[in-house]
């Protein structure tokens, strides 16, 4: 297991360092990008980033520099904002997307695996046309579609909560942006959940677990529930890098300022340096999402080998 | 006296074609102790019959008729009723010994949970007892190999662990669907013989379903041969043997590699089995015997005694006597 | 050994795997089109999404009103029957209905282009490493896992910030993120053709590879690539509309389903056709994409024959 895990662990380093290079050096190909000598900054800017991105040296000496600052955690400067470095604005704005982010997909976790069980036990009773409906309309309906009609239907018309912004970790402004990003997870945990559950049901250990006389919670819980998961385990991984997509798409239809926020004005401001720190982070996050899940399919699988 | 009474067992199964009748009219006496084969090719309802006994039965289908333990109709009980014999009184090993263990839980807590739950017995106590059985089948190293998981075993292993696995409790009967197929000759042997000791050992009434007379001639003591979901003919085994009455038998018998004869042809049964979604009004057997006339394609036969043994059962129009004959020459062609 | 032969040759007589009465054999093609005609969400799909596509095409060519004209006499107006604005018009009077079609040919060319450049790159792809296997096949293989664990949304930001908002840029940055599906299916096909038994059949007798390429491996290949292109087209034009709606997409006075959708949520409050009219032909178009493809699927995958 250990040196499965790590063995894993330095596969990471070559897809951090291929996405880092290929946008530092996109970045500093783009005519008119921060790097290019024949645009005029401010003197506050054009010093913040001399210090950070050493641009009276040679592009590799450069580009070491950078790794550097990065590996000691330093995002670098943003271009619009001279008082501001990345990691600045980053502080604020990573507690709010984590917030949302990750609390959603927890709870969508719980729900998602918990209707996805009994939609599986009751095929065609009403929680098992529930789960159906919501992952069709989670996979029919973009989430800047639902998030819109979310705004319509609670803020507008009930007026149950507020239809956007956001007033520090207040749950009434969480309430609309998480339960959208909860149903667009929820609609596929649930159906992935229900249709390996019933996958799992149908197999042949599972009729010997019945031949055994063992009563049906104990046939569900220990025995169909861990090789049902691996299926909702192994979907976690692209469904993190999707939810970074829906929790910018989401900051931006309930105008929250995380971290999608800020990259999406970064790059309507053409503020090239913050996007590429952003971008950075968010890879970062993403691949070691990706990591942890793979680590956790190897916990729940005993069939995979060290 | 009759651990296990069957009458008049049925199973259907809805499908998208409409009802289809697997299994008809499967009727028998099973005495403690004793042994019983179910010989048929696939498709034959021979699977489902037990299936349908054990409440194991797919769930577009429906099981008919009565299967009696200890007088008690396992057909008609709660799910509650027969989880208290299922795995205990009557238990079960089935043909795929790869898929049939589950192999997320490791061996130790796939045998313990029977006997915690059958009888009360705390973790500790059942392990002991999981590794006598282990033993019991012949698993080297039982006592280390209990914590391993299924895939660290081998085929043969495996189908051992799911022997001793039916054998926790001391059941009364034992049903294994063609428990050697999915093995090799040489485990196949081993593992037949394990069964004839176990049984001798413990007193377990055996249900054995093959398609492999071989492995019917070794084991049982009355033989029943199903065909397109009906008996064909049932009875003692040597008479099934060497006084075969019904011609799907006789062609069985022919199928069987023999090694006192040293010719190297088989016979087989020409055609194919039937389509149960569309059997003939007659025998199921009519298209493909030799001997069918035009009333065994419109009328289906009777399971009654024969006329040559009054302890045979058979279907078939044609009289005993005039089969009994020929056999020999067919046989003697293998 | 004797024996053993015997003994196999018993079980295959009582498993009746006597041969087979021979079935009368059919075009997989011709067996596919019967059986996805059969499936009637899909036919019904196709259609909508064929009518949405010719509404798309020659709709702006009749209709009266400019996608970019203003109808001084009637801004932010409801829908009517009356008055020529069907879906209404924004609040600076352009008609929604015909801005709606200009909108769906951009989403629709984008997802077109993306689809071909994407599907001609997965193959290529997909089917080299396939095809070669071992270290090429493993390297190869290694850039598309990379490719999957990296956030897309944010590098496609990153370049339509570098690179710029034209249209052909657009389509090129929703590529490099859209391949790796058919690259993965295709390689994986490719592989286990390559094994089977024909192929094997065909280098005996010394069919050159070139030829065994598009005579035996091409011709397997292509179900699986329908199937999986049918998938990229809602997943390209899901992208697109995503960058437009983050304000990333095609530019004014370009439009396309996404920067109408942000348009529309800006003032759904008062006038919320604005939003409603693009979101439902954007979320129908996917919405049979999406059925289209599984009915392509169910009748080209020969695991449930």
């Amino acid at each position: 297991m250990w040196s499965y895990a790590f063995r894993r662990v330095l596969m990471t380093i070559p897809t951090l360092l291929v996405v880092i290079t290929v946008c530092y050096l996109m970045l500093h190909a783009t005519p008119g990008g921060p790097f290019d000598g024949e645009r005029k900054v401010s003197e506050a800017v054009l010093a913040n980033l001399q210090a950070k991105y050493h641009l009276d040296m040679p592009l590799w000496q450069q580009y070491l520099y950078y790794l550097k600052s990065l590996l000691s955690g330093d995002l670098g400067a943003s271009f619009r904002y001279a008082d501001w470095s990345v990691n600045d604005l980053v502080a604020k704005a990573l507690p709010v997307s984590a917030t949302i982010g990750g609390g959603s997909l927890l709870i969508s976790l719980v729900i998602g695996v918990g209707l996805g069980i009994v939609s599986a036990l009751r095929q065609n009773s009403l929680v098992d046309y529930l789960v159906m409906l919501i992952g069709n309309i989670g996979s029919a309906f973009p989430s800047f579609v639902i998030g819109p009609v979310l705004i319509m239907v609670f803020a507008i018309w009930l007026g149950v909560a507020p239809a956007g912004g956001w007033n520090d970790f207040d749950v009434r402004y969480m309430l609309l942006p998480m339960a959208l990003l909860t149903f667009i997870n929820v609609s596929t945990i649930g159906r992935v959940m229900r249709g390996s559950l019933i996958e799992v049901l149908n197999s042949n250990f599972i009729r010997t677990a019945r031949a055994k006389g063992l009563p049906l919670s104990t046939i569900v819980f220990r025995h169909a529930l861990k090789p049902a998961l691996l299926p909702v385990v192994s979907v976690l991984g692209p469904l993190a890098i999707s939810s970074i997509t829906a929790a910018v798409v989401t900051e931006s239809v309930f105008s929250i300022p995380g971290i999608g926020k800020l990259i999406v004005n970064g790059a309507a401001n053409r503020d090239y340096t913050l996007v590429l720190g952003l971008v950075v982070l968010v890879t970062v996050v993403a691949v070691v999402l990706n990591l942890l899940v793979d680590l956790a399919y190897a916990l729940l699988d005993p069939k995979i080998r060290y | 006296m009759s651990i296990l009474q069957v009458k008049d067992l049925g199973v259907r199964f809805a499908t998208l074609d409409g009802q289809v009748q697997a299994v008809n009219g499967v009727s028998f006496d099973l005495a403690r102790g004793q042994t019983l084969g179910i010989v048929g090719e696939s498709g034959s309802g021979k699977s489902q019959s037990v299936l349908a006994m054990m409440g194991l039965l797919a769930k577009n289908g429906q099981a008919s008729g009565e299967a009696l333990y200890q007088g008690k109709n396992l057909l008609t009980m709660t799910p509650r009723e027969l989880n208290r014999i299922r795995g205990d009184r009557v238990s079960m090993i089935f043909q795929d010994p790869m898929t049939s263990l589950n192999p997320y839980l490791t061996v130790e807590r796939q045998m313990t949970e029977v006997l915690q739950l059958h009888k009360g017995m705390s973790r500790k106590e059942a392990k002991k007892r999981a590794i006598e059985l282990l033993e019991a089948v012949r698993i080297p190293d039982a006592a280390r190999r209990i914590d391993m998981y299924p895939h660290e075993f081998s085929g043969g292993m495996r189908q051992r662990v799911m022997i001793a696995m039916a054998l926790l409790c001391e059941p009364e009967v034992l049903i294994a669907d063609e428990p050697t197929t999915a093995l090799d000759v040489t485990v196949q042997a081993q593992i037949l013989a394990l069964l004839k000791d176990l049984q001798r050992d413990f007193g377990t009434a055996i249900i054995m379903i093959t398609h492999d007379l071989g492995v019917v001639a070794g084991l049982c003591d009355r033989v029943m041969v199903m065909y397109g979901g009906r008996v064909m003919e049932q009875g003692p085994a040597d008479s099934i043997f060497y006084q075969p009455s019904h011609p799907y038998t006789i062609g069985l018998l022919g199928a069987l590699p023999r090694l006192d004869h040293d010719g190297d042809e088989l016979m087989s049964i020409p055609g194919n089995p039937p389509n149960m979604a569309n059997m003939p009004k007659g025998c199921p057997f009519s298209e493909r015997c030799g001997h069918a006339s035009e009333r065994c394609a419109s009328e289906l036969p009777a399971l009654i005694p024969g006329g040559h043994r009054a302890d045979v059962l058979r279907a078939c129009h044609k009289p005993a006597e005039q089969l009994i004959p020929t056999m020999h020459k067919e046989v003697a062609r293998a | 050994m004797l024996f053993q032969r015997k003994q196999s040759a018993l079980a295959a007589v009582l498993d009746g795997a006597v041969a087979a009465a021979p079935v009368e054999g059919r075009s997989p093609w011709v067996d596919a089109r019967h059986r996805f005609l059969r499936n009637k969400a899909a036919v019904a799909s196709l259609v909508i999404l064929t009518l949405i596509t010719l509404a798309c095409i020659v709709g702006p060519l009749v209709l009266p009103n400019a996608f970019d004209g203003t109808d001084w006499d009637a801004m932010s107006v409801a829908p009517t029957l009356k008055g020529g604005h069907w879906f209404g018009t924004d609040e600076l009077g352009r008609d929604l209905l015909v801005r709606s079609l200009i909108g769906g040919r951009i989403s629709l060319m984008v997802g077109l282009m993306a689809t071909i450049a994407s599907v001609t790159i997965g193959i290529v792809w997909g089917a080299t490493a396939g095809f070669f296997g071992g270290k090429v096949d493993s390297l190869m293989m290694r850039l598309v896992d990379m490719m999957y664990a990296v956030p897309y949304l944010l590098i496609a930001i990153l370049m339509v910030t570098l690179l710029g908002r034209e249209f052909y840029l657009v389509v090129l940055t929703i590529t490099v993120f859209s391949w790796m599906d058919m690259a993965r299916v295709v390689r994986g096909q490719t592989l286990s053709i390559r094994s089977k038994e024909f192929i094997e059949a065909a280098r005996a007798i010394g069919v050159p590879t070139r030829q065994l390429i598009f005579r035996h491996v091409v011709p397997n290949l292509l179900g699986i690539v329908v199937i999986y292109t049918t998938v990229t087209v809602p997943g390209v034009i899901l992208t697109e509309s995503v960058l437009s709606f983050l304000g990333l997409g095609v530019q004014e006075p370009m439009t396309s389903w996404g920067v109408l959708i942000e348009d529309g949520a800006g003032v759904m409050e008062t006038t919320p056709w604005i939003l409603l009219f693009p979101a439902g032909l954007l979320s129908l178009t996917l919405y049979c994409a999406n059925y289209v493809g599984d009915g392509l699927r169910d009748a080209l995958d020969p695991k449930d024959r």
